[in-house]
């Protein structure tokens, strides 16, 4: 029928160009994936020979680079879980409850927050992190990041919460639950989609970042990867090409295999939208 | 922060127990240097030399303090923003790395105190000072007081590969430029001998930052006998000098095409200066000694193959002989880095013990072993280089250096701009010139300023 | 029906206790810090170190000097530069590309969806100091990649970063962040009901009609939350500054680099503060803007 066949025909064309797409996608990104496993790689595209694990033997043997990676995820994980946690209860509240003024707080925060994310606020967090006498730990970054990032996640958070509707609460409280047995126990569950999308979204910011930790820590022994990478700089202060490649395929893993479980898991979800 | 908590740890500790055993200080340091990375023979030098011959000593005078290497792997800039920061807080290690021509804004900015401030008379004391010139110690100076000790200074010159030169039937042994002419004549005709080569390379642009205006336009500015500020200090901003530097880099890189634009533009430009020379692309490349003692040595990344028959060096000429500044035919400069002890140290003496200590005649020779170079005290030989003994011989008698002035690292920043828009063929050398007024009048006044032109 | 709160004030202001706590520390007082400074000449080193003056508007009136302001390396050149890459690489890169990516997925067999969703968002998961490198590899002039598709198709090769830099920037910044408007969207596609497109398909209309008319109306809410949050986020991307360092000649120094310079390399926290807050007042108008044209046109479905 040629009504069909149409289409079919317009079908397959999606398809390509999907599949173009793709592929234009992953090409700045295919260098990546064979300079680790090359003897001697430069910045051109080869494939590898001879092929070699010896890059990675050399970067396991780094202990400042393997240390750092143990750093980020302290980091990244102590930021994810404080950002998570207070993102999800103000959220909540911003959603459900009546405080005065709660309507542009979301929006107000997060006009502050893009000023407090350029570098030109890294002096005063530098100066109260100083005060705290936090300069050089673990801590010090994590409260940075989760208060850095807070704003977006609250902003996302609530847009979701917001399309959640409140007649499941509402039903459970009638039931006799408490205001708060209705949200651990009715609303969380229900929430848990968008929380994962910002904790990804959180950890893949904390994973990356340079910025920060620079900023706050000093000791060999806290740097996150993200500053240890340039431990793979020569003596005249160029990329070694080949054990960057391998540090950056093992720095990469963990948001990979991250977003890989979310994605099994949960699948990735927004709900919500501004509502007009 | 560390620092101050393990304070109030010892204070809590000796009133506890007044008459005990002297408690551990524990010193750090930090350089911009990874042992296997950057700078990798310092770090070398200061773990497994310095830390253990210090502590023992101290050890024997009855103290008992620990030391703690920092390997700081990011770029220069980038420690000195961290030093900023720290210096202003308090906090930041008891002795740390630091770049000369940084000491004039830190001290004005109120974060750093001269050593005697710092240590008390105990500086004054030290037997090191009659080993060094007063030149090499005003490289860590300001306003005649020492703020911290150079390692070792260093001189800039033109590298040279015979084999490019060779092929344009020059005899590069023989060869010395006496003249800008010469040097650009000598370049034309490797030019015109080999097409797809660089002959020329003098640096430039923003992206090398300080190289650019060590390396580059002081070796030229110095040529036409002028520098960048006048004896009275105030900053030269329209004059001959300035255009005729100008006009080479515009010679040099737009009109003859010497050189590889592309090096002075681009984000990574000084490696690939340095792999075109490696790859014998560039014949003439004016650099520090930095680049024999550690960018092209056997074994390193741009390592030049033969190099002991392939590379030689000649003296960067003035712009006719004797236009020299002071008169001089060639001219060359010289910078120097070396470590300062933070203001609010808790260690003020075991600070200086240790600074002193890095810099006595034993462990400079140490030092020496692992990494050759002009060192500031007249007592440590060169070992073994006859690279370094000829240029330490030819060039210290006639170097110059950065003028001590707090607005010398914002100007610096608008001589590599002024040089960028030049060889990227952006503006004329008279427009950016004026550019260059503009920017610097905006720094340090109109007052602080002279035209010549 | 009037809307009652499941929250008690008291116990909503509990829950509110971590978040402002730490806003409170890391972003409101460092926000009010940088308005105070941007009117002060303090910087970190120097005279003014020890002693700023207060000096008014003057940070304000010398990012605005009429003598320099186009100038390469000025704040003007940058706000110019700034505002284009994000209408560029934002509005029509990220959000727009997002879309379309969305929309392709939902059309597509699931086996060419998930390889075009993996390859789209490995581009925003992937650390910036790798994302910076592989780029850098990828665009280099000898060897890399893309020279080496230029040469395999019979076309020259481009010296991308130093003849495009802004375009390179453009096309990175849009490749980076193409993924998370793709899953917004992605979220907000899913959640219109089958049944709807089941009728337009009966009806015979084209997936542009169907996009156009079904579902785009119905998603304005998620259009709005895109545009505002990416608008912001490439307001302040600072990856560009791995691929490009901010040259050739300044021609890539967006706002957040040139900031960056400011505050960070010459140490003028009072000059840097007051780009810092330049830069939010446009994003407040960005924003406003979009709430606007968010309730401007009626909405067909509640």
């Amino acid at each position: 029928m040629p009504f069909s066949s149409r289409i079919y025909i317009r079908r397959m064309g999606f398809s390509v160009v999907a599949a173009l797409l793709g592929t234009l996608f992953a090409l700045p990104l295919v260098w990546f994936f064979f300079a680790p496993f090359n003897a001697r790689a430069e910045l051109g595209l080869a494939i590898p020979a001879p092929f070699t694990f010896a890059n990675f033997t050399t970067v396991f043997q780094n202990t400042f680079a393997m240390q750092a990676l143990f750093n980020s995820l302290v980091q990244a994980f102590g930021g994810v879980v404080l950002v998570g946690a207070a993102a999800t209860f103000a959220a909540y509240a911003l959603s459900r409850s009546s405080i005065p003024g709660k309507s542009a707080v979301t929006y107000v925060l997060l006009l502050f927050s893009s000023v407090v994310s350029g570098s030109a606020a890294m002096v005063p967090i530098f100066l109260i992190v100083s005060a705290a006498g936090l300069i050089d730990t673990h801590l010090a970054v994590i409260l940075v990041f989760a208060g850095g990032l807070l704003p977006t996640a609250m902003f996302i958070l609530r847009d979701f919460i917001d399309a959640i509707p409140r007649s499941y609460e509402e039903s459970a409280m009638v039931a006799g639950a408490s205001p708060l047995q209705a949200f651990f126990d009715v609303a969380l569950p229900v929430i848990r989609p968008g929380i994962v999308v910002v904790v990804v979204w959180a950890f893949v910011n904390i994973w990356g970042s340079f910025l920060i930790p620079f900023i706050l820590l000093r000791s060999d022994s806290l740097m996150p990867a993200s500053v240890a990478i340039y431990s793979f700089y020569s003596e005249a202060g160029t990329p070694i090409v080949t054990l960057l490649a391998a540090y950056s395929l093992i720095y990469s893993l963990p948001v990979i295999a991250l977003y890989l479980f979310v994605n099994w898991k949960f699948g990735f979800r927004f709900f919500g939208g501004i509502k007009s | 922060m560390r620092r101050k908590m393990q304070s109030y740890l010892l204070s809590a500790a000796a009133v506890m127990a007044l008459s005990g055993p002297a408690m551990a200080t524990e010193l750090n340091i930090t350089c911009r240097c990874v042992v296997g990375g950057v700078n990798s023979g310092m770090a070398e030098w200061i773990e497994t030399k310095v830390i253990p011959a210090f502590t023992a000593k101290m050890k024997a005078e009855g103290k008992d303090v620990t030391v703690k290497l920092n390997q700081f792997g990011g770029e220069d800039e980038q420690l000195t923003q961290q030093l900023a920061l720290d210096f202003s807080t308090g906090a930041g290690p008891d002795v740390s790395g630091f770049d000369g021509f940084l000491i004039p804004s830190f001290v004005q900015g109120g974060l750093l105190k001269s050593l005697e401030e710092v240590a008390g008379a105990d500086v004054n004391a030290w037997e090191g000072w009659s080993h060094i010139s007063d030149g090499t110690k005003a490289l860590m100076s300001y306003q005649g007081k020492p703020y911290g000790i150079a390692l070792g200074t260093d001189a800039r010159m033109i590298f040279v590969r015979k084999d490019l030169f060779q092929k344009a039937g020059l005899d590069a042994a023989a060869w010395q430029p006496k003249s800008w002419d010469e040097l650009l004549d000598a370049a034309r005709k490797i030019k015109a001998a080999a097409p797809d080569s660089f002959p020329l390379q003098l640096n430039a642009g923003v992206s090398m930052g300080e190289a650019t205006t060590m390396q580059g336009y002081w070796m030229a500015l110095l040529g036409t006998g002028e520098q960048v500020t006048d004896d009275a200090g105030k900053y030269i901003v329209s004059s001959q000098g300035i255009l005729d530097t100008l006009k080479l880099y515009k010679t040099i890189y737009v009109d003859d095409k010497l050189g590889d634009q592309r090096a002075q533009l681009l984000a990574d430009g000084r490696n690939r200066t340095f792999a075109n020379f490696r790859d014998g692309k560039t014949a003439m490349l004016v650099e520090g000694d930095w680049f024999y003692r550690s960018v092209t040595k056997p074994g390193a990344e741009f390592e030049v193959a033969d190099r002991d028959n392939v590379m030689t060096w000649k003296k960067m000429p003035a712009v006719q002989p004797g236009k020299g500044l002071r008169g001089q035919d060639f001219v060359t400069m010289s910078g120097g880095t070396g470590f300062v002890i933070n203001p609010h140290t808790d260690a003020p003496k075991e600070s200086w013990e240790l600074l002193s200590f890095m810099n006595s005649q034993e462990q400079l020779t140490a030092f020496q072993e692992i990494q050759p170079a002009i060192r500031i005290r007249n007592d440590v030989a060169i070992p073994n280089s006859p690279f370094l003994t000829e240029t330490a011989e030819a060039l210290l008698p006639i170097t110059t250096a950065r003028p001590n002035d707090a607005n010398y690292n914002k100007v610096s920043t608008e001589i590599q701009r002024m040089t960028e828009s030049v060889v990227s063929g952006e503006l004329s050398p008279e427009d950016a010139m004026a550019q260059y007024k503009a920017a610097v009048i905006a720094i340090v006044g109109e007052e602080n300023t002279v035209s010549r032109l | 029906m009037k809307k009652f709160s499941l929250l008690s004030t008291r116990a909503g202001a509990l829950f509110l206790a971590p978040a402002t706590a730490l806003v409170g520390v890391f972003v409101i007082i460092p926000f009010f810090w940088v308005i105070f400074v941007s009117f002060t000449n303090r910087t970190l080193l120097g005279r003014t170190a020890l002693d700023p003056d207060f000096v008014g508007l003057q940070n304000y009136f010398a990012l605005f000097n009429p003598a320099t302001f186009f100038a390469r390396g000025q704040f003007g050149f940058s706000l110019i530069l700034t505002i284009q890459f994000v209408l560029l690489s934002a509005l029509i890169g990220q959000a727009l590309l997002g879309l379309i990516l969305s929309w392709l997925s939902q059309t597509v067999s699931p086996s060419i969806k998930s390889f075009l969703q993996t390859t789209v968002i490995a581009a925003w998961i992937l650390p910036e100091v790798v994302i910076g490198f592989a780029w850098f590899a990828f665009l280099d002039y000898d060897n890399g990649t893309l020279n080496m598709i230029m040469r395999g198709l019979g076309l020259p090769p481009g010296d991308w970063l130093l003849q495009q830099p802004f375009w390179v920037i453009v096309f990175f910044n849009t490749w980076r962040g193409a993924a998370f408007s793709m899953m917004l969207f992605n979220s907000a596609f899913q959640s219109i009901p089958p049944s709807y497109f089941q009728a337009a398909d009966v009806a015979g209309a084209t997936s542009w009609q169907k996009l156009r008319d079904i579902a785009l109306p119905l998603i304005r809410g998620h259009v709005v939350t895109d545009l505002i949050l990416i608008t912001m986020w490439t307001f302040n991307v600072f990856t560009p500054f791995l691929l490009t360092n901010g040259g050739p000649s300044y021609r890539t120094e967006l706002l957040s680099i040139y900031t960056y310079r400011i505050a960070f390399k010459d140490f003028e926290f009072g000059k840097g503060a007051a780009v810092g807050v330049v830069i939010m007042l446009i994003n407040l108008a960005f924003a406003l803007v979009y709430l606007r044209l968010a309730h401007k046109k009626p909405v067909e479905a509640e």
